[in-house]
């Protein structure tokens, strides 16, 4: 008999919206409240495995075509880059500072070098999650 | 007021509970926890969102994130679950005469 799995596809394509929009607010909440690179890395990834769980793996792969292996290492290196890039100002390695600028939306906020280093936190925590996942997955 | 919901919340969940220690089967477990434990929680979580809102004067949009987030996926949960079993052949309690699904499915597999 074929599956039928409107009611889990549905609620998916809704959900996995939800989980992102809050994925990406957790990580950039993560300098003052609760949050960071690594809880927000890992609430994408589950939103991806979502996507796995209610379509194929196949699927998520066409819609993704991201070589995870690759984001790892790009991850790394951005996290590398903000940490060596404190040489560029005479000070010692992984010096971070901030300032407040003020944008054209948002107003008056606060930008800090640590937030670059979080995104390579980030990048590495999705791409290491879901190589996991997708290696166990794939049968073969 | 805010008192009231937490107390509602906590009642359901109770209830709820209850019902799953004392119904017969895989399904009316599943009706009673998916659908009370659901309310309960939705109304624990407004009467924090009407707290920190009245009381503290900051509005969370993280705790109506979380309302809407159970009240869409508890259902589905419940409805995963209680399909699954019923793809396993998990029977159904002795005194119930009717099931549609397993008529349906025979059907399909004789034609």
């Amino acid at each position: 008999m074929r599956p039928n799995d409107v009611v889990v596809q549905t609620a998916t394509k809704v959900l996995v919206f939800i989980i992102l929009v809050f994925s990406v607010f957790m990580f950039f909440n993560g300098h003052h409240n609760p949050g960071g690179g690594f809880i927000g890395g890992l609430m994408t990834s589950s939103a991806v495995v979502l996507l796995m769980l209610a379509f194929d793996l196949d699927t998520v792969k066409r819609i993704l075509p991201i070589d995870y292996k690759i984001l790892i290492a790009v991850g790394l290196l951005i996290a590398v880059l903000t940490a060596v890039g404190s040489f560029l100002f005479g000070v010692p390695f992984l010096s971070h500072t901030f300032g407040y600028f003020t944008l054209p939306i948002l107003g008056e906020v606060e930008l800090a070098t640590a937030l670059l280093f979080d995104l390579g936190v980030y990048l590495v925590v999705v791409a290491v999650t879901l190589t996991i996942i997708q290696t166990i997955g794939e049968d073969r | 007021m805010i008192g009231v919901l937490v107390l509602i919340g906590a009642l359901l969940s109770l209830i709820s509970a209850i019902g799953v220690i004392r119904l017969p089967d895989v399904y009316t477990r599943l009706h009673a926890s998916t659908k009370a434990a659901t309310l309960g929680v939705m109304c624990i979580l407004l009467a924090l969102f009407l707290f920190f809102g009245l009381v503290d004067g900051y509005v969370s949009a993280r705790i109506l994130l979380a309302i809407l987030f159970v009240f869409a996926t508890a259902p589905v949960g419940g409805h995963l679950i209680s399909r699954a079993a019923h793809n396993t052949g998990v029977s159904l309690w002795e005194s119930s005469t009717q099931d549609d699904l397993r008529k349906k499915k025979t059907k399909k597999d004789l034609s």
